[in-house]
């Protein structure tokens, strides 16, 4: 859509803040979210793991692979002064092992996240203001690939290309762009055929204008809310393809795999901790990221969730 | 309705053909063909050669597809790379674990926590219903491999119930001592499943109770339980079966990480396996099996969902 000459009369740079029109209203009044209680839970759990995430290799009392203790070696120890949760398969500490897991499982995870979103949002939105043909093609091949398990999708490709941090992001971000096309398109859509986006192209507005000006702010929040929700999906993604021995590979640290490793511990049992430990650590992360999405999607006004 | 089922079941197959050409094309970009790693890096130029041609890696690429394709069809998924036995023959030893602990996942899981969530229905607000929904959002996001620690960690470890991990066969077995033996991994699975139809069940539910023919019976002075169970309960049967046949679907992944866990043979474990040796024969055609099903099962959700609406059945 090119700009009519009525439009470039007043053309300003879309870019700069402070651009004001006289003769358009104001954008809508942006609700602040105040969390509940159990989304204060949620945030403090979740920011408390981005903390460990972020400065755990220095924190960590042992580097990933040391010995706590070199002189008995023993697998599977019973938590004690000097390995807080015990050892691991290869008697090295657990606590320390989680601590730069955190950072491995969640830096995939955010990264693998970021990709579905930028590639989701800028074909799902290119879909949705472009041509009936782009759309068609774009969603078909799109479906194509969500029919298929998620799962059996990451399996191919780590047997085709083998498994390294690089091609788990890579898989994982283009694994779930397929889901934020969808919602990124749907959106669009709704988005595109609503009054004050006709009113928009009526006035001559550009295509960046329309979707910077008119499309991103009214998709914004929806969107974020599902990035969290996306989030949770690609951290049990990228676990499960760890556990299964095909994700983060070892001596690395990451949580998933901290769970395969320590699987013999079960025929044992003298001391599950080794198993325990990263398992609780993924479910508290993903569970505290669904209770922070739960309240803000809650607070988003659906009539059904206040009444829940 | 029959034309759109029709057309639904048409989408179907070019999805299932789609998944073959996406299955067959992300096998084949690997470096390094399937003679040359089942002969090794020892074997002679000539061995490979002969070998290629019997797999008929020398044909273009259209025909080894087209070819392979109809073999799946035929029920012949060709040689594993690995050992060299038809599989087939892997199949057979193994699916049974697989089935046994889907399906009676699906008997057990479903009915229980469809009749959970409905109950939370009927009481909104209730002490049950609070406690119900904080458990199922707090499983909803959790891996599979959590609830299965917690679930060893309970039984095993704390009762001494079972075993942490599944051994001996599943042969022979009548129904009763089939759910022992595969208690924890179904117990996993239907913890998985539940916490998702517990919550979709119930909004379902609560979701007709707002319109208004629901207010109008409440007005009537009909008694609650049987708004819900004649009025809201019909009307709410489309989505849940939706979600049901959305959660089996979830099932066959779920599968892999609990066979792992458990650590007993089944058709998941045997496709890591095909990964970790790169064995893409074998990928390929469990990985086609694995599609199907999921493919077939969202395929049922679809059709569930506008059998049950009038409106989506006659569009405007």
């Amino acid at each position: 859509m090119s700009s009519t000459p009525a439009a470039q009369d007043h053309f300003v740079a879309p870019f700069s803040a402070d651009v004001s029109f006289d003769e358009l209203p104001d954008a809508p009044p942006t609700q602040r979210y105040r969390p509940t209680i159990v989304g204060w839970i949620g945030i403090t759990i979740t920011a408390f793991w981005v903390i460990v995430a972020v400065f755990g290799p220095w924190l960590a009392p042992y580097a990933e692979n040391d010995l706590p203790f070199p002189d008995a070696y023993e697998e599977f120890q019973v938590p004690q002064a000097g390995a807080w949760l015990g050892t691991d398969v290869e008697d090295r500490d657990v606590l320390s092992r989680i601590m730069f897991g955190a950072g491995r499982t969640l830096g995939i995870s955010f990264a693998a996240t970021l990709l579905a979103y930028f590639t989701g949002v800028v074909l799902g939105i290119g879909a949705a203001i472009s041509g009936p043909k782009v759309d068609m093609t774009l969603s078909r091949v799109n479906d194509a690939f969500l029919s298929l398990p998620t799962i059996m999708l990451g399996l191919v490709v780590v047997a085709a290309v083998g498994s390294s941090i690089p091609v788990l992001i890579l898989t994982a971000g283009l694994i779930y762009a397929t889901v934020v096309f969808r919602l990124a398109r749907a959106i669009g859509m709704e988005i595109m055929v609503s009054d004050f986006v006709e009113a928009a192209k009526v006035r001559g507005e550009g295509r960046w204008w329309i979707i910077t000006r008119e499309i991103w702010p009214n998709a914004r929040m929806p969107l974020i809310t599902d990035f969290g929700l996306r989030l949770i999906y690609v951290i049990l993604f990228i676990s499960s393809l760890s556990f299964l021995g095909l994700g983060v590979q070892p001596p690395q640290a990451d949580w998933g795999s901290m769970v395969r490793e320590n699987l013999g511990a079960l025929q044992y049992g003298d001391s599950i901790f080794a198993i325990v430990a990263p398992a609780l650590a993924i479910a508290t992360l993903t569970v505290s990221i669904n209770l922070i999405v739960d309240d803000v999607s809650a607070h988003g006004g659906g009539k059904l969730a206040k009444r829940m | 309705m029959w034309s759109l089922i029709l057309k639904r079941i048409g989408i179907g197959l070019i999805t299932v053909v789609a998944v073959s050409l996406i299955i067959f094309i992300g096998t084949k970009i690997l470096p390094g063909d399937a003679a040359q790693i089942r002969l090794g890096q020892n074997a002679t130029p000539e061995n490979v050669a002969a070998f290629r041609e019997r797999l008929g890696l020398d044909q273009p690429l259209y025909i080894q597809y087209l070819s392979w394709l109809w073999d799946f069809v035929r029920g012949d998924l060709g040689h594993s790379l690995a050992s060299d036995v038809p599989i087939t023959n892997l199949i057979a030893d193994r699916y049974l674990n697989t089935v046994y602990v889907s399906v009676l996942t699906a008997a057990i899981g479903v009915p229980v926590s469809l009749a959970l969530g409905i109950m939370a229905a009927m009481f909104p607000g209730s002490l049950y219903d609070r406690v119900l929904t904080f458990v199922s959002v707090s499983l909803v996001a959790a891996p599979e491999f959590f609830t299965a620690t917690l679930l060893v960690l309970i039984f095993v470890f704390s009762l001494g119930i079972g075993n942490a991990v599944v051994v001996g066969s599943a042969e022979g077995k009548g129904l009763f001592q089939l759910i022992a033996h595969f208690a924890l991994p179904i117990a996993t699975l239907s913890f998985v499943i539940a916490s998702q139809l517990i919550r979709m069940s119930r909004a379902a539910v609560l979701n007709v109770m707002s319109s208004p023919y629901i207010e109008m019976a409440i007005l009537k002075g009909v008694p609650r339980r049987r708004i819900i169970l004649r009025h809201a309960l019909l009307n709410a049967i489309g989505p849940i079966v939706n979600v049901v046949a959305l959660n089996l679907a979830y099932l066959v992944t779920g599968v892999i990480v609990v066979e792992v866990y458990f650590g007993y043979p089944g058709l998941a474990t045997l496709i890591v396996q095909g990964v970790q040796t790169r064995d893409f024969i074998l990928i390929q055609g469990l990985g086609m099996i694995f599609c199907l099903t999921y493919v077939i099962l969202m395929l049922i959700a679809d059709i569930a969902a506008f059998a049950s609406n009038p409106r989506l059945r006659h569009p405007k």
